[in-house]
């Protein structure tokens, strides 16, 4: 799906793409935190017809809402086409013995059978981390395997 | 420690005022500029009140108000910015430059002003208000627009034209020697560069010196910093204007969003006292005989600035009243008019009553032309699929999902 990207001065960016309606979007992320979302017309293709305003904190909210159900879903998929195995997501916890320690130390496979197949930090997703990818708190560990895998890989990050 | 109360109180009510009309201007997303500027014309001799307690403050308040209103204009300047609206509006700029310079210059020409009056009065009718411009794009919810590019690029290159027209008017109009402002234009421009070449290798260590994680130490310490290099630059004759914009120049990065957010209630509260001080300055007396010519000025500079905003949008692929609503936005001139005029205030007692006129009809008819030209509001959408628009000319791809 293409994005365009538009530079506005002393503003911020202007972001647009077309969804499957055909509807214009744009998405204005300005300097100081906040979004405008727009819709184009079709009379004026150049006037945008302001939909809402978000603030930083807004934002992140509706980031998180329209991200997350996607990573889980995808992983439900892959998991419903292979009996008995099973995707789940383990926060790495600030008390977490990992937390700030590299991936290889958990030794998570070798205890658990499980294996952790992503780390979702923030906006960023590490797909198939090696093990000396480095975990901080507030990391999100996607780990499959079976259901006592998971929940063994749970129990090693909580310590 | 004495305190005075009529001072208190005069100063007092004069915010009041001021905050009522600024509240009366954001609802009906007028500048409240002209307003201030009108509040300090009643208040001036002439008028319907006196301030004679609280008007030293005022004066006072007024040097610190176009110093910090500079800061801030030097603190928006971006290089990256820049050079993307290098990239595809330098044509605009050079017509912007062309049309609306050359009739300030002529009504100057006109009005028997001196070299320096005509140099000052075309800066004056040149420069639109970044800060109002900016302001009404937002509260017009045009920031998505296609033409919003256009117009804002054009407002960075008018700012930065200022970098190297501010200091050689300075000098001028303190009464310095053709070179002494060739010599102030060089000091700038070698400042200018070694401030970019230094926040570059060095923007790091100056962000380090700036930004404190407190925003009280913060503050002091950009505000100190601008008042001592103002200083400098006035004692040299470069104005303190001028010094104050290359601090902000000077801060980038990291540093200058801290210190925009830092100084902005301070910015906002003495650019109200300038605005006020100006006003305050003019007498309605002086003013009046000046109207017909302001208006006259302001009718051909409105058009002007018009077909500015018209070439500029077109340059982006955007359609007839996407032009309009370009020009008839970037006709607004407002606080750069005021200060270029402030520097040059001694060389002619007409110049500052006459673009305060020249401010106030065009502060207050501007935001009501523009709005006049978005026209009604769209119809309303109608169900079923669309066929999408090309993507706009100014736009990349920015990523493939």
């Amino acid at each position: 799906m293409d994005v365009n990207e538009v530079l506005l001065p002393g503003v911020g960016l202007r972001y647009e793409f077309v969804n499957e309606d055909g509807d214009r979007i744009g998405v204005v992320a300005r300097r100081t935190g906040d979004f405008e979302v727009v819709l184009y017309g079709e009379g004026d293709p150049d006037e945008a017809r302001p939909v809402f305003r978000l603030t930083g904190d807004e934002a992140e909210t509706l980031s998180q809402i329209l991200g997350a159900p996607r990573i889980a879903e995808r992983f439900a998929d892959l998991t419903r086409e292979v009996p008995g195995l099973n995707a789940g997501q383990i926060e790495v916890l600030p008390g977490s013995p990992y937390a700030g320690r590299p991936l290889g130390d958990s030794r998570a496979r070798t205890l658990t059978g499980a294996s952790i197949v992503a780390v979702v930090r923030g906006e960023e997703v590490i797909a198939s981390p090696g093990p000396e990818r480095m975990l901080h708190a507030g990391d999100v560990l996607v780990a499959i395997g079976t259901a006592e895998g998971i929940i063994g890989v749970e129990r090693l990050f909580q310590g | 420690m004495d305190i005075s109360v009529a001072f208190l109180l005069e100063l007092g009510l004069i915010l009041v005022v001021l905050s009522v009309l600024g509240s009366w201007a954001r609802r009906w997303t007028f500048s409240p500029v002209p307003l201030y500027l009108l509040t300090g014309l009643a208040l001036g001799d002439g008028g319907f009140a006196q301030v004679p307690e609280a008007e030293e403050f005022v004066v006072v308040g007024a040097s610190i108000g176009v110093v910090l209103l500079l800061l801030a204009l030097g603190l928006e300047f971006s290089v990256a910015e820049f050079a993307a609206s290098m990239r595809r509006h330098v044509p605009s700029a050079g017509v912007d430059a062309l049309l609306n310079a050359l009739p300030g210059a002529a009504a100057g020409w006109l009005l028997g002003l001196n070299g320096v009056g005509v140099l000052a009065l075309a800066g004056a009718t040149y420069i639109s208000s970044s800060g109002i411009v900016a302001r009404l794009l937002n509260d017009l919810r045009r920031l998505g627009n296609r033409e919003t590019p256009a117009v804002l690029a054009v407002l960075v290159l008018e700012d930065f034209a200022m970098a190297a027209y501010l200091p050689p008017l300075a000098v001028l109009a303190a009464g310095g020697a053709r070179w002494q402002a060739a010599l102030g234009t060089l000091v700038a421009v070698v400042a200018l560069a070694a401030a970019f070449t230094g926040s570059y290798r060095w923007g790091r260590q100056v962000s380090r010196a700036v930004v404190h994680p407190e925003a009280e130490q913060s503050m002091l310490r950009v505000l100190g910093l601008t008042l001592v290099v103002a200083a400098l630059a006035e004692a040299v004759h470069v104005s303190a204007a001028v010094g104050a914009f290359l601090v902000g120049l000077t801060l980038t990065g990291e540093a200058a969003d801290r210190a925009r957010a830092v100084m902005e209630p301070l910015r906002d509260l003495f650019a109200a006292v300038f605005f006020v001080a100006i006003g305050l300055s003019v007498t309605l007396s002086a003013m009046l005989p000046l109207l017909p010519a302001a208006a006259a000025l302001a009718a051909v500079t409105a058009a002007t600035k018009i077909a500015t905003g018209w070439y500029a949008a077109s340059r982006d692929g955007v359609a007839r009243r996407g032009r309009l609503r370009a020009g008839t936005v970037l006709m607004i001139r407002g606080e750069f008019s005021i200060i270029i005029v402030g520097l040059a205030a001694s060389q002619d007692p007409r110049l500052v009553p006459l673009v305060s006129a020249y401010v106030l009809l065009l502060a207050l008819t501007g935001p009501l032309l523009t709005r006049f030209f978005a026209g009604a509001p769209l119809p309303p959408r109608r169900d079923g699929r669309k066929t999408p628009g090309q993507p706009p000319a100014d736009s990349r791809r920015a990523r493939d999902r």
